[in-house]
């Protein structure tokens, strides 16, 4: 068994340096690495590029990480919720390149899975497809046009899981889940940070999401606030 | 006329029996309070979820399970949760029935613009783009004009386009329409709602044919 773990988010984050390309787990502010966000902000690392599909809100998640300047360009799907985010992008000091999100799902998993391209029919007849190739396939029955998108090549990939163990495997939790087994498969090194770090042989393997050969340092993180962006609720009938 | 519940309350009548269905977020997320019970349906959600079932009880709210809204939710019997790569994959091998979405402006072609207005902050377009370019049957909710008073439904799409002809029917205050190779066909009225009215709102071409019955909801 190959130990993967490091002490903490501090350690984790080493060799991340000005001008990468990180993909950063989470969808909205569910699962979100937030250790590494705090530790990547200590660090004073700048002019990353981020591929996540949001950008957080203005003080949590990857917001934290524009209020302090870090960010050069968002490769995201949405970024509605942040008002620094919006100053940023319309003063010309943030560059946006807006992914539609089955797009940004799959160009991780492409990269996971050692494939260099993906055909997909999303953005189609759209502006996401200038300077795209267009091909023609039929699928289902039916003959469509395609876009060509590319694999992302990301230095490092930055994820949260629920359940982690020492030689890497990890286990996600409800819909927290979301980007980050298809990043955590695409980093060249893959940070994973969990809720809980048990010994290898702990967890059962029928029920792991991410082998450990994807992980490269794993750690417990800490002091999770796991901060709820719409807190919607139904009244209960007495 | 129809009020937001009103729209919502109509297009819950074309969700079917054993349907995997997409709701987006706005009068879309209504629906589901209109599905009859005896039906089995199952809400897919593009975060990862399949079988979403209401907000959860007051106190009850998991921070780790939310909806593509970024609401919190709950899960109902039945279901499951999965990445996001695969719940794209399910959208676009059309293993879901039916997308449910908001619209700024629909074409006669059934094109659709629902992601950014230039000069305005852009928010992104999500997955509307994947859900658009891949459904097998897309129903637009969304009033007839807009807040100036224009039509939203036109010949050509004035907006960037977040899909090309996808769209199937529209459900408005005013009107059922289906998008057919001939255009916006006028297939019922909203109640106390005449032709004329429908016809004044719709920029592109209305194809009226027969009688056009009051909606039954």
């Amino acid at each position: 068994m190959i130990n993967r773990v490091v002490k903490n988010a501090e350690e984790a984050i080493k060799g991340i340096s000005d001008g990468m390309t990180l993909m950063v787990g989470g969808f909205g502010l569910c699962g979100i690495p937030e250790n590494s966000i705090t530790a990547l902000i200590k660090s004073g690392v700048k002019n990353l590029t981020c591929i996540s599909n949001n950008a957080g809100v203005d003080d949590f998640g990857l917001g934290l990480l524009l209020q302090t300047k870090q960010i050069k360009k968002m490769i995201s799907s949405y970024v509605g919720e942040n008002a620094e985010f919006e100053r940023q992008m319309l003063s010309g000091e943030l560059e946006v390149e807006l992914v539609p999100q089955g797009t940004l799902a799959t160009r991780c998993l492409a990269a996971g899975y050692g494939m260099p391209v993906i055909y997909t029919p999303a953005g189609v007849g759209t502006e996401v497809a200038i300077g795209k190739e267009t091909r023609k396939f039929t699928y289902n029955g039916q003959e469509k046009e395609y876009l060509m998108e590319q694999a992302f090549d990301a230095q490092f990939a930055i994820v949260k899981a629920w359940k982690g163990d020492t030689a890497g495997n990890l286990i996600y939790r409800s819909t927290a889940r979301n980007f980050n087994p298809m990043m955590a498969m695409a980093g060249k090194i893959t940070i994973a940070e969990v809720e809980e770090l048990v010994p290898a042989g702990e967890l059962d393997p029928d029920q792991i999401h991410t082998p450990g050969i994807y992980v490269h340092r794993i750690f417990q993180g800490a002091n999770y606030e796991k901060r709820i962006e719409q807190r919607t609720v139904r009244k209960r009938i007495s | 006329m129809l009020d937001k519940n009103g729209i919502a309350k109509r297009i819950a009548k074309e969700v079917k029996d054993g349907m995997f269905v997409n709701l987006g977020i706005g009068i879309p997320t209504l629906v589901a309070n209109y599905i009859p019970e005896h039906l089995s349906v199952e809400l897919q959600s593009e975060n990862g979820i399949l079988g979403m079932g209401p907000f959860p009880y007051e106190g009850e709210e998991d921070a780790d399970l939310i909806n593509a809204g970024k609401q919190t939710v709950t899960l109902l019997p039945g279901s499951s949760i999965f990445d996001s790569a695969m719940s794209f994959g399910m959208i676009r091998a059309q293993k879901v029935d039916l997308t449910i979405l908001g619209a700024m402006e629909v074409s006669e072609q059934g094109d659709i613009a629902n992601w950014k207005i230039p000069g305005k902050m852009v928010k992104g377009m999500g997955g509307a783009m994947d859900l658009v370019a891949s459904a097998k049957n897309i129903i637009v909710a969304m009033q007839h004009v807009n807040k100036a008073g224009e039509s939203k439904l036109l010949p050509k799409c004035d907006l960037p386009l977040t899909g090309i002809k996808c769209v199937k029917k529209i459900v408005t205050e005013l009107a059922v329409i289906d998008i057919t190779s001939r255009g916006f066909e006028l297939r019922e009225r909203a109640p106390g709602v005449s032709v004329e009215q429908i016809k004044n709102a719709t920029a592109g071409k209305l194809i009226v044919e027969g009688e056009i019955p009051e909606m039954a909801i």
